[in-house]
């Protein structure tokens, strides 16, 4: 090659290099070519298109619920549930508090698991989404109307609120269980290694009434293991509810070691329907137990705390029928209805086997008496009795399964991060799929109810690592849409979430989106500092407490010159959103207040209290761009020493 | 001929390239942009806006009750912005049925947001007082009582 002749096809180096990056960029390296570009247009929603279903990921230690559209992974939505939220005032402002309120004061935080759906017939309805708080144990309506949090419900006699809330087919009961035993009753200062004789888990039953309400109806006392998952049975099942447990040893320190002795623990099943008749006929013992039931008044939007100080506690060894312990190996952790209500299944988190058992066995074998014992008064039944079939070679470290309605099941395999799909006639593995890395919980839309929607899967890794560009020692944590249609699982999305969505849930969209409250009307509202129009603003003292009842429309608040607040005065700033179009909130914000901002709905009314510690002027101001003329919708409050005479005085535009 | 390769070089990046995007790109919803376009309205629109009301309405002798509820609605959901006698955050209203017909008032109370994209009068009301009307969801009957309110608000003026 000449000189001028290497010069040529040196031309040629910037399109040779165009080629070369786009094969080592353009698509991603570990699938073919052409797959990514279908799954490119699976996930595909265009611009001002829609996602098929709304996916609700709990936010884990965030303590809320998130949601996501599906199939694209966008995230549309995050539910203030469990946490104070700075972004809305939940929980800081006057009219949210008191539903972080429990029987250990107020709590801030909480740490969310499980999102469960309303059902009716064993299918998702669309009106709630429950979610459990793990740590202080709660459990929250969510009204999918509105996507807000309407009640939260306390459990006594509970620790450790895990294997929580769990619906039954029409959720006539959400059920909750104790993963920490400890001492029920009224002796609870007892000595740490003496649990094996003075714990006890319980399983509560909360009654969803007739006019939405949660309402504690009984609670069962177990023995002292740690209960971890549930699923109520459905169609033939209906009626019953199944919770895994582990630590059957009762061991009260290293767990890790101390509670995997047992070659298998136990599957609680439950004949729920036996114990609310139990109930029902006031059967069982009302003890002390403590708790609040904190729910939103749906004319005032305020939040009222309701106290309650005991509950009916049913003891299996009083009343029979009600409890059978299904051996299972070893150390279970999640337990799975099939969708036609006969195969139970059990992630057994050490064992080499997933464990199927057979609803009808069961009942035979309850029929038949074929017990291989008793523990605390309850039967255990024998493991071959009730056996439908054990998974061979799920992976290791099976935890979660759930159903696509065509025949198969899919469980997660942690250790080895992966899916593996198994057939519900043959218990054989299909297929298998890797996931980034380590899926706890995976979900398919309907997954764990009677018509499960068998078209996508998520895998909720607990692991994220190198899958998004780095962001320091801490990373969200990754998701992976997988395409279920097929015979063979094809990966077509992954997506960061927020907090640790331990599990999720989705629904057609269809069933929730066109019922949605777009703002409320000012002529129902009832808050009692509520300005309904401009001439109702006002500012009144009271010793030194001082109400601002105030009105913001775009752009202006009304009073927005505010005279006569003294130092040492508490200032509760009532501010009423006049808006009556969707999507038109208006913010407040004042200096120095020591709390978060508001951000008022139309229609609706939220309130700041402010202490102010320091004389001077206090400018406010709408946080939420609202209009072109949003920057001058601010206003100014005089904020004078203690001991001055400066008078009331307040107005806008004068 | 090197350059007929790498012509065809780039070609064929720009063909990978694209061609990993895969999904086709388009709006389904159907949502059309604001249209400016006088030539677009009715002289019906020109004259009495565009929205929900399509006949002009004449009010010759103001019906007092309807008046007061129109007062009512007026209170809660337009006072904020609007003052009888001064221009306030909107425009003066006092006089509005001297400049406006009924039925415009009504369409730019019903459909604020497509009488300020579409309605030349509307577009001008809004370059000039920049914070534009909004949406208070009311429906034909509400806003049939505001104008009979307004025309009673006029005849007390005129008195």
């Amino acid at each position: 090659m000449n000189k001028k002749q290497s010069i040529r096809w040196l031309g040629l180096l910037p399109a040779l290099a165009v080629f070369g990056l786009t094969l080592i960029y353009g698509c991603s390296s570990n699938q073919e070519f052409s797959s990514y570009g279908d799954a490119a247009r699976k996930v595909y929603v265009a611009p001002g298109e829609y996602d098929e279903f709304y996916g609700f990921f709990s936010g884990g230690y965030n303590g809320q619920l998130s949601v996501y559209g599906l199939p694209s992974g966008r995230h549309i939505y995050t539910i203030p549930v469990f946490s104070q939220a700075p972004v809305n005032g939940y929980g800081y402002n006057e009219e949210t508090k008191a539903m972080l309120q429990t029987s250990h004061g107020f709590v801030p935080w909480g740490d969310a698991h499980h999102p469960e759906l309303s059902q009716t017939d064993g299918v998702p309805d669309g009106r709630y989404v429950f979610i459990n708080e793990n740590n202080t144990p709660r459990i929250a309506k969510i009204d999918l109307k509105k996507f807000q949090t309407t009640e939260i419900l306390e459990i006594p006699n509970s620790a450790g609120n895990h294997a929580s809330p769990f619906v039954t087919q029409n959720t006539e009961y959400i059920s909750a269980a104790t993963r920490f035993s400890i001492p029920i009753g009224s002796e609870k200062d007892v000595a740490i290694d003496s649990r094996e004789e003075t714990f006890n888990g319980t399983l509560s039953f909360i009654k969803l009434q007739d006019d939405g309400n949660m309402k504690l109806d009984f609670q069962i006392l177990v023995p002292g293991f740690d209960y971890d998952l549930s699923h109520a049975g459905k169609g033939p099942s209906h009626g019953w509810s199944f919770f895994t447990s582990y630590n059957s040893e009762q061991a009260h320190t290293l767990l890790e070691i101390n509670a995997s002795k047992n070659d298998k623990d136990f599957i609680a099943a439950v004949n729920w329907k036996k114990a609310a008749e139990y109930a029902a006929q006031g059967k069982g013992t009302m003890i002390e137990g403590e708790y609040l039931r904190n729910y939103i008044d749906p004319e005032t939007h305020i939040a009222t705390t309701e106290h309650h100080s005991e509950v009916r506690m049913l003891d299996p060894r009083e009343l029979p029928g009600m409890i059978y312990f299904l051996p299972t190996p070893k150390s279970p952790h999640g337990v799975d209805v099939s969708p036609d209500g006969e195969l139970i299944a059990a992630g057994g988190k050490l064992s080499t086997v997933i464990p199927v058992h057979s609803f009808s066995k069961m009942i035979d074998a309850i029929e038949n008496e074929a017990f291989e014992g008793e523990v605390g008064g309850i039967p255990v039944l024998k493991y071959d009795a009730i056996l439908a079939g054990e998974v061979k070679d799920p992976g290791l470290g099976p935890l979660h399964t759930e159903f696509d309605g065509n025949g198969y099941a899919y469980t997660t395999a942690f250790i080895t991060s992966e899916i593996v799909k198994w057939s519900l006639e043959t218990f054989e593995v299909v297929d298998r799929i890797d996931t980034y890395y380590s899926p706890g919980h995976l979900m398919i839309p309907g997954g764990d109810s009677r018509k499960p929607e068998g078209k996508y899967l998520v895998a909720l890794n607990k692991i994220t690592k190198d899958r998004y560009l780095p962001t320091g020692p801490e990373l969200f944590h990754s998701a992976q849409l997988i395409d279920i249609s097929g015979d063979k699982m094809k990966l077509l999305l992954d997506f960061p979430t927020e907090g640790e969505p331990h599990y999720a849930q989705a629904i057609p969209a269809e069933k929730v989106m066109h019922d949605q409250v777009r703002y409320y009307r000012l002529e129902d509202n009832k808050h009692p500092y509520a300005a309904r129009n401009e001439s109702e603003a006002k500012v009144t003292r009271e010793g030194n407490v001082v109400h601002i009842n105030m009105t913001s429309i775009r752009s202006h608040f009304m009073p927005d010159n505010i005279e006569g607040i003294k130092v040492g005065d508490k200032v509760y700033i009532h501010v009423t959103n006049l808006e009556q179009d969707w999507d038109v909130p208006h913010g407040f914000a004042v200096k120095g207040a020591n709390t978060s901002e508001l951000l008022i709905m139309p229609g609706e009314t939220r309130t700041l209290v402010w202490e102010p510690g320091k004389a001077g002027i206090f400018p406010f101001y709408c946080t939420d761009f609202c209009s072109a003329l949003h920057q001058e919708m601010s206003g100014y409050i005089r904020v004078s020493p203690q001991e001055s005479d400066v008078e009331i005085a307040y107005g806008t535009g004068q | 001929m090197t350059k007929i390769v790498a012509f065809t070089f780039s070609m064929l990046s720009l063909t990978l390239l694209a061609g990993c995007g895969g999904a086709e790109s388009g709006n389904k919803t159907g949502k059309t942009s604001s249209g400016k376009d006088n030539d677009t309205l009715t002289e019906f629109q020109l004259a009495h806006g565009i929205g929900p009301v399509t006949e002009s309405i004449e009010i010759h002798t103001v019906n007092p009750e309807l008046a007061q509820k129109g007062e009512g609605i007026f209170k809660t959901n337009c006072s904020a912005c609007h003052k009888m006698g001064e221009r306030y955050v909107g425009p003066a209203l006092g006089d509005v049925l001297d400049k406006r017909s009924p039925a415009f008032v009504m369409n730019m109370i019903l459909n604020p947001d497509g009488m300020v994209k579409k309605h030349p009068e509307a577009r001008k009301m809004l370059a000039e007082f920049m914070t534009p009307m909004p949406n208070q969801n009311l429906n034909e009957e509400e806003a049939r009582a505001i104008v009979e309110y307004l025309a009673s608000v006029r005849q007390q003026q005129t008195k």
